[in-house]
């Protein structure tokens, strides 16, 4: 490892203005498994890969449902989502017995950043090493945020977070105009999935037991697909593995295939990240 | 020593003197500085200047609500420019009787409601309805009546639901809640509501009857209110929020300084006894 | 005045003199209305009128009293009204946490009738000023009612009556539901107690109400039934006088 004079603590700023202790933090997001997220006018869709530690393991919850108009998705260290998402969980609880209203996202979410920014200003305190994509249907419409450790909140008509989520963005953003008029939530989850499948690393394909969906929406709270559930979205999708993969059966035949060449995020990561102790 | 059984153990005030409170009794010291009176700490147990009556209807597409502009000290009319109708957002009444003061609190608190909702939560947005601030104000009331340090009013919050439904709901010191077509405060539940329920017997009756209608009731009930509530005054605020139904935008007018027309006093004459000359 | 004083009498009259006496902001008050739970084989009711009153006024002809909670549990606080609504707020915030905390699985009846037992007793020195009734059905499918005494004290039962002519419907209950002072004609035996059917059951209930409208000022306007079954929870409403 490299030395860094300026990577002690959140307090001090390196001679060019950055904050290491935050950088570090937005790298550990990277370290966790994909989640995505994407909105037309009446839906959002949030789906995500969820890993397990070892095989007799169980899998990692990657989607937190808040309230019955809002949830969240995870990629980092899944401990401070626990607590992120149930400080979400008592605000939007509040605000529904104070104001007899459900919360609106961008309400919810800055109160997540504003505890977020804090840690990135104490001496002591280290920042949540998790990022969050937070869907929620209010009376403002549909939205979908990125939570950073940083304490920065940005909203999204599509969104991806975790390792090698460029695939699924990448995905996203060719097909940005079908999305935004898609009005069926059946062909946004479709496009959901066919974007989480971009994130796949070779030998991985979507399972009813390591994908998971969730939607929420007009006219339809928030709800979590899971194992035998997720079944019936993925029976919807042309392939459950990496395009790059399938590319790459059509060519196993004629050559031996070092397929290293496909995505720089493969390269920042060893095969062995899927253990990796930082992993949700 | 002092054997009297309630001030037991205590020095005999004939050998010693008065009993000096500043010495033992800590815990009520201030007070006993303040005013050397036996009470305990003490919150408001009575209003001084108050408010009377709020009187409300809901009519086919809207909602009306009136309140007069007299403060009393007791018998007295202490002020008679007291506005108890209260805007909040763009579609909300809040009337309020009782405590004046209290109502100057409540003013100040959905002030700030109001900013901090709709500027700093929605950066100049309009999502404030009628049912947020009612849940709110219910929760205020709720949590001072459990304090045991009310706030010595009635409310009621008239406005629309989130469905543009006319909604008007009631709170009061003790927290208590209810809603209905038709509500008033204080005397006006003795006087109005009798009047206001011959308008709209049940609940669901309200959408039978028009703007006209309601308006003419409120206008009935404001009189007689000054007939024979002695608190009352003969000018009143009223406001009307509705919905246009061509437009679907909701409207808002608000009447101050509205007299209390067609009064008839021509019984007066016909008054005998107690101070009257007439015999 | 006396400066020595023995009696007991002589003590309190020392304290009247000296001491202010403490006028003091009163928390509560009744806001009538009141409430009744039947527990069947498979069913369980909790009906209430819809009147809230204060003093010899009508507030409101409608205002819903009995709260379907979710998971199945049936829930009522009459008596003061503010205590109610806030007791009823409290339950359904906890279950909410329940299921956050317990993934999303069902609140048992038994459960819920502990952990209200628990929100009631919290407030042992200040009490919520209300008779409380929840209804579901238990582990075997079974009609559940249990009540609550003001500080938590409970039961489960087969049938309670509370609130302002609890007194009034309660015996009726007893005779018609539990067979209290019932004799089989031509023996020397009690009728044993049997489980009456939902439509007895609901025809029990509107004539406990109608007598009890008739006799009680703080009850009428009309009567709301939840009906709670291994179905799901469905509402009756009846008007009742509104004199």
């Amino acid at each position: 490892m490299f030395r860094n004079n300026y990577d002690n603590d959140t307090v001090t700023y390196s001679p060019t203005g950055r904050l290491f202790q935050v950088e570090y933090a937005l790298e550990a997001i990277k370290q966790g498994s994909a989640a995505v997220g994407l909105t037309s006018k009446n839906h959002v869709v949030l789906v995500a890969l969820k890993r397990n530690a070892e095989e007799l393991g169980s899998y990692q919850k990657k989607i937190i449902k808040i309230d019955s108009h809002m949830g969240v998705a995870l990629a980092g260290l899944a401990p401070d989502a626990r607590v992120l998402s149930n400080y979400l969980k008592k605000k939007a609880m509040e605000n529904k017995l104070i104001f007899d209203k459900q919360i609106q996202t961008y309400k919810a979410v800055l109160s997540i950043a504003d505890k977020a920014q804090e840690n990135t200003q104490g001496f002591g305190s280290r920042p949540y090493g998790v990022g969050l994509l937070i869907a929620g249907y209010d009376e403002t419409g549909s939205h979908l945020f990125e939570f950073q450790p940083s304490g920065s909140v940005l909203e999204y008509f599509g969104a991806a977070i975790g390792a090698r989520s460029q695939a699924a963005r990448t995905y996203l953003e060719r097909n940005l105009e079908i999305i935004q008029q898609e009005t069926e939530v059946e062909k946004l989850i479709v496009h959901g999935l066919n974007a989480l499948r971009d994130t796949l690393s070779q030998d991985v394909e979507l399972t009813f037991k390591n994908t998971t969906v969730a939607v929420v929406g007009k006219d339809q709270e928030f709800i979590t697909y899971d194992d035998e559930d997720v079944q019936q979205w993925l029976d919807k999708l042309d392939s459950v593995s990496n395009a790059r993969n399938r590319e790459e059966e059509t060519e196993e035949n004629t050559e031996e295939n070092t397929h290293e060449t496909n995505n720089e995020d493969n390269q920042d990561h060893p095969t062995n990240e899927d253990r990796m102790e930082t992993d949700e | 020593m002092n054997h009297d059984p309630y001030y037991w153990g205590r020095p005999s005030d004939e050998v010693y003197g008065q009993y000096n409170y500043n010495i033992a009794n800590a815990k009520n010291v201030e007070q006993h500085n303040q005013n050397n009176s036996n009470f305990p700490k003490m919150n408001t147990q009575q209003p001084i200047i108050t408010g009377t009556s709020v009187i409300s209807s809901k009519f086919k597409n809207g909602i009306i609500i009136a309140a007069d502009n007299v403060g009393s000290y007791g018998s007295l009319m202490r002020f008679n420019n007291i506005e108890r109708l209260i805007k909040v957002g763009s579609q909300t009444i809040v009337g309020i009787s009782g405590d004046i003061s209290d109502l100057q609190y409540i003013q100040r608190i959905l002030d700030e409601l109001e900013i901090q909702q709709e500027v700093y939560d929605n950066d100049g947005g309009d999502f404030l309805i009628a049912p947020n601030v009612h849940e709110y104000l219910s929760r205020v009331m709720y949590n001072r009546r459990s304090n045991m340090n009310p706030l010595w009013n009635s409310i009621i919050v008239a406005g629309f639901d989130s469905e543009k439904k006319p909604f008007l709901r009631y709170v009061d010191l003790l927290g208590v809640t209810y809603h209905a077509s038709t509500i008033a405060t204080g005397f006006g539940s003795h006087l109005a509501i009798p009047l206001l329920r011959n308008l709209i017997p049940e609940n669901k009756d309200y959408i039978n009857v028009n703007e006209e209608q309601a308006k003419k009731v409120i206008e009935d009930s404001m009189r007689v209110l000054f007939y024979r509530d002695a608190r009352s005054g003969e000018v009143y605020s009223y406001a009307v929020i509705r919905l246009n139904e061509e437009t679907g935008k909701i409207e808002f007018e608000f009447n101050k300084k509205t007299k209390v027309e067609d009064q008839k006093w021509r019984f007066a004459k016909d008054i005998r006894g107690y101070g009257s000359t007439q015999h | 005045m006396n400066q020595v004083q023995t009696t007991v009498a002589s003590e309190y009259s020392s304290e009247i003199n000296k001491i202010p006496i403490e006028h003091r902001f009163n928390p509560y008050s009744d806001n009538g209305g009141t409430v009744l739970g039947i527990a069947g084989k498979d069913f369980a009711v909790l009906a209430g009128d819809t009147r809230q009153s204060e003093g010899y006024s009508i507030q409101s002809r409608y205002e819903k009293k009995i709260h379907n909670v979710g998971d199945n549990i049936l829930m009522t606080a009459n008596g003061f009204a503010a205590d109610g609504v806030e007791l009823i707020d409290q339950f359904k915030q906890q279950l909410k946490w329940y299921k956050f905390d317990n993934q999303n699985q069902k609140l048992k009846i038994g459960s819920a009738a502990r952990y209200i037992q628990h929100l009631l007793y919290n407030k042992r020195f200040f009490p919520f000023y209300v008779h409380t009734l929840i209804a579901g059905l238990d582990d075997d499918g079974k009609g559940a009612i249990y009540s609550y005494d003001p500080v938590g004290s409970y039961e489960r039962e087969q049938c309670r009556a509370g609130g302002a002519a609890a007194s009034l419907i309660m015996p009726f209950l007893d005779n018609q539901v539990n067979f209290k002072n019932q004799m089989i004609p031509g023996t020397n035996e009690n009728k044993t107690i049997e489980f009456l059917e939902l439509d007895e059951v609901i025809k029990l209930v509107r004539d406990a109400f109608t007598s009890a409208g008739e006799r009680h000022i703080y009850v009428g306007d009309g009567l709301e039934i939840l009906i709670v079954t291994k179905e799901g929870v469905r509402t009756e409403y009846y008007p009742l006088k509104r004199d």
